[in-house]
């Protein structure tokens, strides 16, 4: 412990995360946040209480030991920081970065009562950076148990679960439907926001601990969670959101109306934004409109101005207040020159004379009382009609149950939308199948996928206790 | 990494090549195509599975190069590698002994009918095909598909073979003389001839089945892209499809979607770009 008392540590003010400048970012795809410097990070680590309730810990869902890897960092031991942080969390630099943070572990931060929270996410992400540079990643333990488990998805759920199997010494092999790994970290969420030499790293991680993944097998269709099953001794179910939701008004299937699903795979995955001609295109529009408030339609918007659109504008049917989005995301995303229209529902999208986009028709919305998620429900004000001139749509309303495994494997319980139904250990309906993530929960964040693969990757290796490996029978 | 077996070319820019892919091999049906990326950077092309050989492991997929894309995956010779391919994706055929059924190719159509013929063939249905081409040359796998068909009609938009004229010329005669009705007309080419056929046998009341193929990219359901209007609804073509009721598509839809790319110029912007 370094030798501050409360009152000194009290005394330190929240530190700043050095970012590019708005006007210049805007225009590149690379990240905006810098990281903070050693000297800036130790500071800030500090000013950790290290209050006896530590309530951070119970906001994190994968329940990082925080205050001890604050308290590493505050004595200048980062490698002791990152040793701590590995134990809990199989990607780090991830969630120091894409976790909603103010709803989690800073939001519980008794410091954020009088002022502000510790920057946890910021530390994190700093503490994971700096082992990626200056640490061997983890090896295999030299005691392997024999059982071989397969993964269903490399997003954050298959991977989180996949690290904590091979730590206890299971054979993990992951299957990936797409051709490169990662899931939403490399077709979703953006370079800016997550830079994919980050991804990369974590899956060599992974790799480094033994980890097989194998690209382009789709489950349900190459092969079956059946025949999975016949080869594996338990299966982890995460491969991730499904089929994306429209808005179901006239006109959403001219041309340049995307879902953000799209866009974004198409800018990330299949790397449009770097204009090579040889590969995937986008369309470029000069006013984009996107339509949703969550994180993923703020990474749409954003992707729109670095595409070179003049004006990229959010239209939202709540008020900012309700949006879902991250709060530093809308903050980014202001900053950068992002109009919002908020309060304001979609009718029609109207197309020209060749049968592109050319504007969209909106309805003016008020807040009435709250609906069952407990935010105010939006009505429509009569005769508020309106057009916005756009030439290109992007629709991020979230998705609905992928179909593919699950059309498959008749006797796997689903609930009515299609998700798979897991309990509170992430078992399912069918003997050594755990599921977990976006089929699960069916639209949801990185880390609540991460915190299924980890509490999945606890329950099977509860299960295996006992059994013999099906390779040694 | 999948090895490239054999190449070879069949007509003008149409190539067979036959794949090492065991597991799409074994699970493949007719009906079912696979998603083809050809190396790092290179775009994601749906490609419909025309054969399998599950005791050799391999896939044949028959490729007409229209793009920069196609073109560079059928540049690929027989001991070489595709980096990636994933399937088999979409609906499988729905295969019984229906009877009589007819089955209309144009151009490269004729790969994506072949294993469906191939399937109603085998399955005991009698055929008949009819297969066109602007000119001969691209009348592809006409003797292949006649080999297991009752009647094949080759029709060219220059009479160099068979009929001179559409697809749709023997199409109707075949309808207007038969004395059973057959039980469903399959319909693979073109985006018009898909439609022109449709058209034809509306009046009829007989069932058209087309095979779809707009553009997408995960070929999984995920992206969105491949959606068309089914009677009225919104599906998407690799997991609802690739094939459809010929009678409820929207086929406007469905042919500004395939080309709007095609509108674009290099940097991605409309040409009659609109002013902000």
């Amino acid at each position: 412990m370094t030798e501050l008392t409360i009152k000194e540590r009290m005394a330190i003010q929240r530190t700043t995360m050095p970012e590019q400048d708005p006007v210049e970012r805007a225009q590149n795809f690379k990240e905006v946040n810098q990281g903070l410097p050693l000297e800036w990070a130790i500071q800030e680590a500090k000013r950790c209480l290290g209050c006896k309730k530590r309530p951070c810990v119970d906001g994190c869902p994968v329940n990082v030991h925080i205050p001890e890897f604050l308290d590493k960092l505050a004595e200048g031991d980062v490698a002791g920081a990152a040793t701590i942080l590995r134990v809990d969390n199989a990607l780090p630099a991830t969630t120091g970065r894409v976790c909603p943070q103010e709803m989690q572990c800073e939001g519980k931060c008794v410091r954020g009562k009088k002022g502000q929270p510790v920057a946890i996410g910021w530390l994190e992400r700093f503490v994971a950076d700096w082992a990626a540079e200056n640490m061997e990643p983890d090896k295999a333990p030299a005691e392997q148990t024999g059982f071989r488990v397969a993964v269903i998805g490399s997003g954050p759920g298959g991977l989180t679960a996949a690290g904590e199997l091979a730590r206890a010494g299971h054979g993990v092999h992951v299957f990936e439907a797409l051709h490169d790994t990662g899931g939403v970290l490399r077709y979703g969420i953006p370079e800016f926001r997550l830079p994919k030499r980050i991804v990369d790293q974590e899956v060599e991680n992974l790799r480094s601990l033994g980890v097989e993944i194998e690209c382009d097998v789709i489950v349900g269709r190459t092969l079956t969670l059946s025949e999975i099953r016949d080869d594996f001794d338990a299966v982890f179910v995460a491969n991730g959101a499904g089929l994306p939701m429209f808005l179901n008004v006239p006109g959403e299937n001219l041309k340049g109306v995307y879902s953000a699903n799209e866009y974004l795979t198409r800018t990330n995955l299949m790397g449009a934004w770097t204009g090579d001609v040889t590969g995937t295109p986008i369309f470029r529009g000069r006013r984009v409109v996107v339509f949703g408030g969550g994180n993923v339609a703020m990474d749409s918007v954003r992707t729109a101005k670095r595409l070179g659109a003049e004006r990229a504008i959010i239209a939202y049917r709540r008020g900012k207040e309700e949006m879902p989005a991250r709060v530093e995301e809308v903050h980014h995303a202001e900053e950068e020159g992002i109009e919002f229209h908020l309060l304001v529902a979609p009718l029609e999208i109207l197309e020209d004379d060749k049968g592109w986009v050319r504007a969209v028709r909106l309805q003016k919305m008020e807040l009435g009382e709250p609906d069952a998620s407990g935010r105010r429900r939006p009505v429509a004000v009569p005769g508020s009609e309106f057009e916005l001139e756009c030439d290109a749509v992007v629709v991020a309303l979230g998705t609905v149950a992928n179909p593919l495994l699950t059309n498959a494997e008749p006797d796997l319980k689903l609930d009515k939308w299609g998700n798979i139904i897991a309990d509170e250990s992430q078992a399912t309906s069918l003997d050594g199948v755990f599921a977990g993530g976006d089929i699960v929960r069916g639209g949801a964040t990185v880390i609540l996928a991460m915190g299924d693969g980890k509490c999945a990757a606890q329950s099977i290796d509860e299960y295996l206790k006992g059994k013999t490996p099906k390779a040694a029978a | 990494m999948f090895k490239v077996i054999s190449n070879e070319e069949i007509a003008p820019q149409l190539h067979r090549m036959v794949i090492e892919a065991p597991r799409i091999a074994k699970a493949r049906k007719p009906g079912q195509f696979a998603i083809v990326r050809l190396r790092p950077g290179a775009e994601r092309i749906p490609l419909t599975i025309a054969d399998d050989d599950p005791v050799a492991g391999t896939i044949t997929l028959i490729i007409q190069a229209v793009g920069y894309s196609t073109q560079e995956i059928v540049a690929t010779k027989a001991g070489e590698y595709i980096q990636n391919i994933a399937g088999p994706l979409g609906m499988p055929t729905e295969i019984e002994n229906w009877g009589k059924v007819i089955c209309v190719g144009g151009g490269a159509g004729a790969a994506v009918l072949y294993p469906l013929a191939k399937a109603l063939a085998q399955a005991g249905n009698e055929l008949i095909t009819i297969i066109g081409g602007r000119s001969a040359e691209y009348v592809i796998l006409f003797d292949e598909l006649a080999a297991f068909s009752k009647e094949a009609i080759a029709t060219t938009e220059d009479g160099s073979m068979g009929e001179k004229g559409f697809v749709t010329g023997p199409l109707k005669r075949i309808l207007d003389e038969s004395t059973t009705k057959p039980h469903a007309v399959y319909a693979v080419g073109p985006v018009p001839m898909m439609r022109a056929v449709s058209e034809l046998t509306r009046p009829y009341g007989v069932k058209t089945i087309v095979s779809l193929n707009p553009i997408m990219i995960d070929g999984t359901g995920m992206c969105g892209g491949c959606r068309v209007t089914v009677g009225g609804e919104v599906k998407f073509a690799c997991v609802d499809g690739p094939e459809f009721d010929g009678h409820q598509v929207d086929y406007d839809e469905l042919f500004a979607r395939q080309n709007a790319y095609q509108e674009l110029d290099e940097h991605g912007c409309r040409l009659d770009s609109v002013k902000v």
